[in-house]
Parts: structure tokens; sequence; C-alpha cells
């Protein structure tokens, strides 16, 4: 499968990478959707036998695959969300020198790697590989809510229903870029929507 | 001289006003007809006497009003005081570097009686007498950087240092310039400018970056920023811009010179000393157009300055679709004269307009 081009941006916006294993004993693996490509490309069953695999399908069917590379331990959840109590407890319990993949989208990466920093891991060490949906995770700068999986822009926010447009502009902490109100300066002039990279 | 403190609002009704003596020593930015990014930083050792440049932090007769309209947007948004755990005794350092500094360079409005770590803080315009035990979180009201930057003016951003960059950890962020604290906190300072046009190109974020890493405690630098807004209001939030975003489509003619406000940041950069964080206070000063051309020199260079910025400039600063009106109001007070080098208002030697 091809991968995005992603456009050059500004500094804030983060790059992705392409995994390659590592040297080490212990791996841990987070990817959603296409992301099990990423993963399935990297594996050995000499890195396998040390990895544990957390896996949210969203709707692709990966996951036989996954388990099929016989890792040590993998895990299939039915959203991300369901499977931040498992990924703290993963972390929390790292030994020196684990090494951590994410792949997948942009928004279960972000997250993921917010999860890992805030565990003691630089983020600078973490591996990362982009597959699949380049919809973006999005905070409201002005209600401060989440939407997830924004592929317009503008779109409405999910939460307060502003209509936003969709900056560059990306923090690390909140694993979102940033909405703000596209129409603040001519009230109802909201422009139709269009594919983010269009 | 003792400082009149105002009675106004920067929001609503908007009665803030410069007084003559404001406006004469407002921080003019340009001191030359053109404007255009540098690494334009400086040591902050004092400057002519009156001037904002004199203090270590300037209070003016905004003082009061200003820290009035910081607590209504506190009570709003909590969120534009942060501080992440590492950055408490880098709080200390300010609130110490903050309390010695106004005691000394203003001892008839603030007092700091130190007996050991028992300190007694008194803050005559704001009506404060504390007690407090230095160090001690528990013995303040709010955690340290936030209990003294509620007294005083100017946005702060406190900037832990570490792989050779600077970090936004923690800051206190009520008169930004359309930049959101909550979302930039635990940037580094790339990551934090990525917006800026041009200047990363043009390398002014790897030299003024280089710059302050080598800051030494004692020996402070400064610059000045500058931007527009349309009336004074103090709180130009990404937060709040959906409400205040509209008023830039207010200005007529009629009612340009005394809305429109260059509004400019005295920028001063301080290292501390236990924690080796680098604060960086950004003081916001606001004139009205029509303050400002009372000023011959001044209202001859910012119509040369507006008028022949770039546009990715005037784009990113937010008045692009005004530009044309602000240049029909500022060049009646351009009469082609020269203008003399520098800042400073010159108003013994400058002429007075040539009305034509
Ligand atoms: C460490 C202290 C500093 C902090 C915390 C800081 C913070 C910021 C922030 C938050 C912005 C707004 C970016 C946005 O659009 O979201 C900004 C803009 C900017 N900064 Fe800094 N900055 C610092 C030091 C400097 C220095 C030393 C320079 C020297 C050249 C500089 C040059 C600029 C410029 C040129 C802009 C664009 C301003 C405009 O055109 O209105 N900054 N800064």
């Amino acid at each position: 499968m091809t991968k995005f081009d992603f456009p050059p941006s500004i500094k804030s916006r983060p790059v992705w990478g392409t995994l390659q294993a590592r040297p080490g004993r212990h791996h841990l693996f987070v990817a959603d959707a296409e992301g099990a490509q990423a993963i399935l490309d990297v594996a050995t069953p000499d890195l396998m036998a040390g990895s544990h695999i957390i896996y949210v399908p969203r709707g692709a069917d990966h996951a036989d695959a996954l388990r099929a590379l016989e890792p040590a331990q993998f895990h299939e959840g039915p959203s991300y969300a369901a499977s931040v109590p498992r990924l703290r407890r993963a972390l929390q319990d790292a030994k020196m020198g684990l090494q951590v993949y994410l792949a997948g989208t942009e928004g279960v990466m972000g997250q993921a790697m917010a999860e890992a920093v805030a565990a003691g891991i630089p983020h600078t060490a973490i591996q990362t590989e982009h597959r699949g949906s380049t919809a973006r995770r999005m905070q409201c700068v002005h209600c401060k809510g989440i939407t997830e999986d924004v592929e317009t822009d503008p779109f409405v926010c999910a939460h307060c229903g502003l209509n936003l447009f969709v900056r560059d502009h990306y923090s690390r902490r909140l694993a979102a870029y940033q909405g703000v109100r596209v129409d603040a300066e001519d009230h109802g002039n909201v422009p139709e929507p269009r594919g983010i990279y269009e | 001289m003792t400082i009149q403190f105002r009675d106004e609002t920067f929001r609503d009704d908007y009665t803030f006003r410069n007084s003559r003596w404001a406006i004469e020593r407002f921080p003019f930015p340009f001191h030359e007809d053109s404007f255009m990014y540098s690494v334009n930083m400086e040591q902050h050792r004092g400057g002519p006497a009156g001037s904002v440049y004199e203090k270590r932090f300037d209070v003016d007769e905004h003082y009061v009003s200003e820290m009035r309209d910081r607590a209504l947007v506190l009570a709003e948004d909590p969120l534009r005081c942060q501080s992440l755990p590492h950055m408490t005794l880098a709080g200390w350092d300010l609130l110490e570097l903050i309390m010695v500094a106004k005691s000394e360079d203003y001892p008839d409005l603030f007092q700091l009686h130190r007996d050991g770590d028992r300190w007694r803080w008194v803050n005559r315009p704001l009506g404060i007498d504390d007690t407090f035990t230095f160090l001690d979180d528990t013995t303040l009201p709010h955690g340290p950087m936030e209990y003294i930057t509620r007294q005083t003016q100017g946005d702060f951003c406190v900037l832990d240092q570490r792989d050779d960059n600077l970090w936004m950890d923690a800051g206190m962020v009520t008169t930004q310039a359309d930049w959101s604290l909550d979302f930039d906190l635990g940037m580094n300072f790339f990551e934090w400018h990525a917006p800026v046009p041009k200047a990363h190109e043009m390398g002014i974020f790897q030299r003024a970056l280089k710059f302050l890493l080598n800051i030494q405690q004692g020996a402070p630098a400064r610059r000045l920023n500058w931007t527009m807004t349309v009336n004074p209001l103090l709180d130009t939030s990404p937060e709040n811009y959906h409400r205040w975003g509209i008023q830039k489509t207010t200005l007529t003619p009629e009612n340009i010179g005394r809305k429109q406000h260059l509004r400019v940041e005295l920028q001063t950069f301080f290292r501390l000393p236990r924690s080796n964080a680098l604060v960086f206070p950004i003081r916001c000063y606001l004139c009205s157009f029509e303050d400002l051309t009372t000023v011959s020199k001044w209202g001859r260079r910012l119509h040369r300055v507006v008028r022949d910025l770039p546009v990715e400039l005037a784009t990113y600063k937010g008045f692009v679709d005004n530009r044309p009106m602000m240049l029909d109001y500022l060049s009646q007070f351009d009469d082609g004269l020269p203008t003399s080098p520098g800042i400073w208002p010159d108003l013994e030697t400058e002429p007075p307009l040539r009305m034509g």
C-alpha cells in the first residue's frame, strides 16, 4: 500500500517516519486500522518474541494477520479509548530500554505518544509510521473540545458547533491540531468544506 | 513622580485612555521608516528617566485596572495560567525577582520585608499585605507564579532550559497577541514559533535561541514586538477570538483614529537563579492612532511602515483587510519630511506637521 506524502509544513507539525526494528528485549507496538501493515512490514520471529502489540482495528481486518505473528502479547481493543488503561499499564511496567512503535492514524499515534511521554520516554525516542486515513484530531481553541477524525476544512466542532478552520499548528501534549472559528470576522460566511489536503 | 492610577476598562465600554505622560513614553517600536523581522535584542540595563526601559518591571497608570482585567479573564478561564509540575521552583524564583525589583524600584508602592524565610509583601496600589514562608507553597493563596503575576502587568512565560532548547512549561497569559498558552504549553522554541512567517527561513529563530540560552543571571535582555488591535482590548486570545474577531470590522473612516491601536510588547528575558529557567515577561502597551499621531515623528513614520510592510506580515498580524483604511487615515500625518533615527519622540527637535 502506498504511503501518503504529507506536504511540507510548519515546525510544530509532526513528521512521521518508517518503523525499524531496534535492538532490545522489550518492544511495545500500538497501532490502529492500516497501521497493522507497518507492523507486518518489520515483524520477524525474533522481534515478535519480545513484543506486546495493542491493536485497534477500527473496521480494518488485520487482527488475524497480527495474531499470526505470534507476539509475546497481543491485545485487540474495540476502541483506542478502551485500550488506554492497558497501554498505561504496559508503560508503567516498562523496563529500561523498552522500544515503542506507533503506527496508523495521526490521532492514535499522537495520543499514544502523549501516554509514552507522560511515562517518561522522550518523544524523540519513539518510532512512528503513518498509515491509512489522513484525518486529523482537532482541538477547538474556543471550547477546548476534541473532534476526532476530521477530514474536511472547515468542519463543525462536535462540542460547541462552531465552524472551525484546520490549522497545521500541533500540540504534542494535547495530541491535536488547532481549530479556530472560520467566520469570526464575517459571521455566517462559512466556506464550502473541502478535503484537508485537496 | 507619583502615578495616578486610572479606573478604566479594556472590554465592553472600553474606557481605557492614555494620559499625555503615557503617550510620550509609549514604546514606539520603529527605529526607522520601514520594518522587517530581525534579531532585535539588547541588554535590559535601564534607559532614559521616565521611559518604559528605566525600571526592571515598569509600573504605569494602567496598573490597577490591568490587574482587575486579568482577574476577570482568569475567573472565566483558569487555563490561562498553567504550570507543569516541575516548574514550581521557577515560580518562586520569579516571585523573588519581581518582589525584590519592585520594592527597590518603587519603594513608595511596594515593600518587601525579609526575616529569614518569613517574608512580608506589601503592595499598596492593590491593597495587599501578606506574610508567607518563602518556598512553602501552602503559605500563599495561589502558586508562586500565579500569586505574583496577578500583581504584575504583562504576560509571563517561564521557560525550562534543557537539551539546548527552551520549553514553554509555565505561564500567565491574558494579554496575548492571539496565541494560546493552553495549546502551546510544553512546546519548544521552534514549535511555538511555528506559525510566524519568514523568520524561520531568515535564520532569526536559530540565532535568537542561541542568544537566549546564554543569558546570565543579573544580565537581562529585551526587545520590542508589535501588532495592531481594534479597541483597547487586552485579551485578544484565540480562546475568545470567536467573540472579538468581529470587532475588526467595526472600523470606519470616522472612528479609526480612536479605535485603532498600535499594540507594542516590551519583551524582557531574565535568567532565574535556583531553577536556571528563563522568564519572559511580555508587557503590552496600547496607543490609539489618534494619540500616536500627536507626535509628529511617529505619525510620519507609522504611515510609511504600515504602507510598506510585506503582505505576509500584515496578514499574520491580522490587519491586512483594514490596511487601506489605515493608510487613508495615516497619510494625513505624513508630509514627506525626513524622520530622525531611533524610536524616541524627539519632541523638541522634530518639525511639526506641515499641513498641506
Ligand atoms: C523565550 C522567549 C520567547 C517566547 C516565549 C516567545 C513566544 C512567542 C509566541 C507565543 C509567539 C506567537 C506565535 C504564534 O503566532 O502562535 C511569538 C511570535 C514571535 N516571536 Fe517570539 N518568543 C520568545 C522570544 C523571541 C525572540 C528572542 C525573538 C527574536 C527575534 C522572537 C521573535 C518573534 C517574532 C518575530 C514573532 C512574530 C510576531 C509578530 O509578527 O507579531 N521571539 N513569540
